[in-house]
């Protein structure tokens, strides 16, 4: 049932600051409100326990993409549209820009923003998984400063992670300057667009003949939280891509998930699927150093 | 606090037209649109940002109006179908979904069509995968999409030869 829209605030402020000492005055008291992609589908269902919010759509300081010589910055706010047409991102991390086209259709894409995504904190969510293969860290800001943290230690457990009450995600930055790899990106839902993922999977890697020197996956939807799989890639490195590896990769990828049946999928398709989404990776990996799948 | 005291003053510009709105700040703009402005033309299929039934244009961009609350439509700009060509003439979008069959039952039909006449904002001479990606987040039952590219490339068509004209 619909909620009942006298007991929800939504209050607009002026600047970050005003934000951050809105946030530090009574933590957890005041929550932020970005694009409402899916703060409004849960008001809409009756499902938002939280009444007191904050929006932060109009904040300057949490938008914008900037480019140095070491590192892309994403500002949180940034939207899928604005990934999509962002020259560098399409060329040095093509798998945001391919996440950010399977999320949603054009609305969507106008509205929903990468810090939303991530502190929305769904283990299903389409960009997470890249931004955890592509090394990505948050620069976590509150009224007392700002913190740096890798993001792969950010999500703790279902919708839990490491962000206080009276913290907002100020940035996403995401390292450049590594070598030419294969990328690969599978998003596989009961349709292609709309469609929320039983399985996501993200993937990069560097093979020198046939030989793995750096590979990096990442998935959605088969725990608690997206999943950086370090055992799968440990089992990889230094490895000469064979059916042998393959199983080695595999069986470690398969001890590293923790699927589970709900409404979208079951347990056993998602844990078939992404053996065999790993499998696809590493034998298009071994072509070349191209943007595949 | 009485209810009515926490309505809030949404001062936006619909159509061209300026308004002066008091509403719950969670109100969805989709009501405000409909409700408070009579302008029925936006839909409601979903209620949850899937079916595009709802869509408008804020300050330019397509989004769905149920997902957008009140207070974050202070100070924008929204056009709705109602205004997306002069009264009592229409769009060449509109004229193309007239000639090409687009519409059936017509519940998805004023979405569609903003969110094709975005498209064309944006990628005048789509090829068939862009109208299919621009169109990707509107649901239709009826006409199986078909009739709807038909008219999309319709109109693309007919805003070329105006443009030549």
């Amino acid at each position: 049932m619909r909620s009942y829209l006298p007991d929800y605030e939504l209050v607009t402020l002026a600047s970050l600051s005003e934000a951050l000492a809105l946030m530090g005055r009574e933590p957890g008291a005041w929550k932020p409100f970005a694009g409402g992609t899916d703060l409004m589908v849960l008001l809409e269902a009756g499902k938002l326990p939280h009444k007191k919010f904050f929006s932060l759509w109009h904040l300057q300081e949490l938008r914008g993409i900037r480019v140095t010589p070491e590192a892309v910055t994403l500002g949180s706010l940034t939207t899928y549209t604005e990934v999509l047409s962002h020259p560098l991102l399409q060329q040095e991390f093509p798998l945001l820009c391919r996440a950010a086209a399977e999320t949603g259709g054009v609305a969507t894409q106008n509205r929903g923003t990468l810090g939303g995504n991530i502190a929305n904190a769904s283990p299903a969510a389409d960009s997470p998984p890249v931004l955890l293969v592509y090394d990505a860290e948050l620069e976590l800001v509150s009224a007392a400063g700002s913190r740096r943290i890798p993001y792969h230690e950010f999500h703790t457990g279902y919708k839990q992670m490491r962000l206080a009450p009276d913290e907002l995600i100020r940035s996403i930055h995401l390292p450049r300057a590594r070598p030419p790899r294969a990328h690969y990106y599978r998003k596989v839902g009961t349709r292609r667009a709309q469609a929320i993922s039983k399985v996501v999977f993200a993937g990069t890697a560097r093979v020198e003949a046939g030989v793995v020197r750096d590979v990096r996956v990442a998935l959605g939807s088969v725990a608690p939280t997206v999943l950086r799989c370090f055992d799968t890639e440990a089992a990889l490195l230094g490895k000469k891509i064979d059916a042998v590896t393959i199983a080695d990769a595999q069986a470690a990828l398969a001890a590293e998930i923790a699927p589970i049946d709900d409404i979208r999928s079951t347990m056993n398709y998602r844990r078939h699927v992404s053996l065999r989404l790993l499998e696809d990776f590493l034998r298009s990996s071994q072509g070349g150093n191209g943007p595949s799948a | 606090m009485p209810d009515e005291a926490r309505k809030v003053d949404v001062a936006c510009k619909v159509n061209g037209r300026d308004h002066s709105i008091r509403v719950y700040p969670m109100a969805r703009l989709l009501d405000v649109l409909r409700e408070e402005l009579h302008l029925t033309g936006a839909k409601e299929g979903c209620g949850e940002g899937e079916c595009g039934a709802c869509s408008v244009f804020l300050n330019g961009q397509l989004v769905n109006s149920c997902l957008i609350p009140a207070a974050q439509a202070h100070n924008a700009e929204i056009t709705t179908i109602e205004g997306i060509a002069p009264a009592e003439s229409l769009h060449a979008v509109q004229q193309a979904f007239i000639e090409a069959g687009g519409s059936q039952c017509g519940i998805c039909t004023p979405g569609m069509i903003m969110a094709a006449v975005n498209l064309l904002e944006r990628v005048p001479q789509p090829n068939e995968e862009d109208v299919r990606v621009g169109l990707a987040g509107n649901l239709c039952r009826c006409t199986g999409y078909t009739k709807i590219f038909e008219a999309v490339v319709r109109a693309c068509r007919q805003m070329r030869e105006q443009v030549r004209a």
